[in-house]
């Protein structure tokens, strides 16, 4: 248990390390906030990759949340198609959804590189877009598992009491069914913003030269040696994770006191 | 009739976005990389006809059986610790108070919503040859000089089970804690010493959930570039690292995607084994 927060311990302690020599990741002097200074310097900062980050996070939990919810709606309460075209309907929606869960089971590397075949193949410049196309696919698999339980134990009498008395399709779903399902839909979408917000493997084969995201960053600094202004970055972004959890934790609670009353 | 039948298919049209989603960019993009794996290296980035075998003929060269060894071992060992360490761990979590509970479970959580590269970074600040780790063992006269951590094979295990023991620890737990109470505790009723209950009740009830573990640390393992990356530097060629290298250093596409899809050959082999012993997606699910 304690081993599993000694090398976060050793990445906040020396976050606040004095020295300033070539050794200033191996021997601890004194107590310093000097590498939290120019974090988010313009040039030397990683500012400009976390606006990048939040960019793609914003937009990839944006299209997963809605193709994901209404997939969601889409796959509960599948009747049997008896046309041809229904058939067909019912087929490919079954393969959908197969496919759509994939991105989780698989190694990340291989959805890596199939996307990154796949974007060179359409001549798509990798950068933003690629991104978002990328998380977006993985995204989708996490709304999905949480919205569909959360769906499926739903009773669907009420969904169809709202359409007998009058409500078309669309207005039942807007006003019954979505609200039922937000807090699923919340918590789905908490849970891919994190999974954009971390990824690297699927990332650092889809992203171009100036669309470096905080992941990738940490990866390019690190790779090459211990640079000691990482250390502050990874202890702000530690910090900003345990923030959401315990606010995750603080939310999930609050509702659990509310059905009790 | 007309109505529900035309109500079932308008339902089904909101999955039609998700779908079309998934087909193109999830299996297109899969049957792709299938597809040009057989196909021979082209101009630049591309890759052009002949249909070839070359690209699957070329991994039986020792450096690629090497790696494949490496990579098979490696994740075999990352899921065998994983076991070790977890599950002792996870019935622990299990056995204890419900507050206490919450709270180890957050603890567990905790590092996995954090960033794993950072935590693989921390890693080898402790591993750097006058780091921490050395300073401390020197100075406690466990050792005479400093010990090679860093770019070693053991770093990169220790990275690896690391990085993975949350996925072995949460359905472990999940299992164990679903597990009847009384049955095990009828066992000790008929004479049974708590060792052998263990071992003949407890264990066997909660396989279910240590294979969907195993399943869960292994398939990740062969795959994870970074970790070896970081830790093991250019000692340790992963499969994954041989993929990046051939993708991203020689640029040649055609042979990295036959290299995935013997990834994936193998993430689907794992999967199938586990279904046949009787794994559920379900318990996969924590």
């Amino acid at each position: 248990m304690l081993l599993l927060y000694l090398p976060i311990l050793v990445v906040v302690v020396f976050s606040f390390n004095a020295n300033t020599t070539r050794t200033a990741t191996m021997t601890f002097t004194g107590f310093s906030l000097q590498w939290y200074k120019n974090l988010f310097d313009p040039i030397s900062g990683f500012g400009v990759h976390l606006v990048t980050s939040l960019e793609v996070a914003f937009w990839s939990v944006l299209f997963s949340c809605v193709m994901g919810t209404i997939g969601a709606v889409g796959l509960l309460h599948r009747k049997k198609q008896k046309s041809l075209s229904g058939r067909s309907l019912e087929r490919f929606i079954n393969f959908g959804e197969q496919a759509a869960m994939l991105p989780i089971m698989i190694p990340e590397l291989i959805m890596g590189i199939a996307l990154l075949a796949l974007f060179s193949f359409l001549r798509l410049p990798m950068g933003k877009i690629t991104l978002v196309i990328a998380h977006t696919s993985f995204c989708i698999p996490y709304i999905l598992i949480t919205v569909k339980s959360r769906l499926s134990t739903l009773d669907p009498s009420i969904e169809e009491a709202a359409r007998d008395l009058g409500a078309s399709p669309i207005r039942a779903f807007l006003t019954v069914t979505l609200p039922l399902a937000a807090p699923a839909v919340l918590s789905g979408c908490l849970l891919a913003f994190a999974m954009s917000m971390d990824d690297f493997v699927i990332s650092f084969f889809v992203n171009g030269a100036e669309t470096t995201t905080l992941p990738l960053k940490v990866y390019s600094s690190v790779k090459v040696g211990v640079t000691p202004q990482v250390n502050a970055l990874c202890t702000v972004m530690l910090g900003a994770a345990f923030l959401l959890v315990a606010m995750g934790q603080l939310l999930s609670s609050a509702r659990g006191k509310e059905k009790k009353i | 009739m007309k109505t529900t039948r035309e109500q079932g298919r308008g339902r089904m049209l909101a999955a039609l976005p998700m779908s079309i989603w998934a087909v193109l960019f999830v299996a297109l993009a899969l049957l792709y990389i299938i597809g040009l794996s057989f196909l021979s290296r082209g101009e630049g980035f591309d890759a052009q006809l002949p249909i070839t075998f070359d690209n699957y003929l070329r991994m039986a060269a020792p450096t690629y059986l090497k790696s494949l060894l490496l990579s098979l071992r490696l994740a075999f060992l990352t899921a065998l610790c994983c076991a070790l360490l977890g599950y002792p761990l996870a019935y622990f979590i299990a056995k204890t108070s419900p507050r206490v509970r919450t709270w180890l479970l957050i603890l567990i959580i905790a590092p996995f919503w954090t960033n794993a590269l950072i935590r693989i970074y921390g890693w080898k600040t402790l591993f750097i040859a006058n780091g921490p780790l050395n300073t401390a063992l020197l100075s406690l006269g466990i050792i005479e000089k400093p010990l090679r951590l860093l770019y070693t094979e053991k770093a990169v295990l220790v990275g690896m089970v690391y990085a993975m023991i949350p996925f072995f620890v949460l359905p472990v737990y999940s299992g164990i804690e679903r597990l009847d109470g009384s049955i095990v505790e009828a066992s000790r009723d008929l004479g049974a010493g708590p060792v052998r209950a263990f071992f003949t009740v407890t264990l066997p009830m909660t396989m279910p959930s240590v294979l969907a573990a195993l399943v869960l640390t292994f398939i990740p393992s062969i795959g994870l570039f970074f970790i070896s990356d970081l830790l093991g530097g250019s000692n340790t060629m992963l499969w994954g690292n041989v993929i990046q290298n051939e993708l991203l250093k020689s640029r040649d596409l055609p042979f990295a995607s036959a290299l995935s899809v013997v990834l994936l050959t193998l993430t689907c082999i794992v999967l199938a084994v586990y279904r046949k012993l009787g794994g559920d997606a379900e318990s996969m699910v924590f």
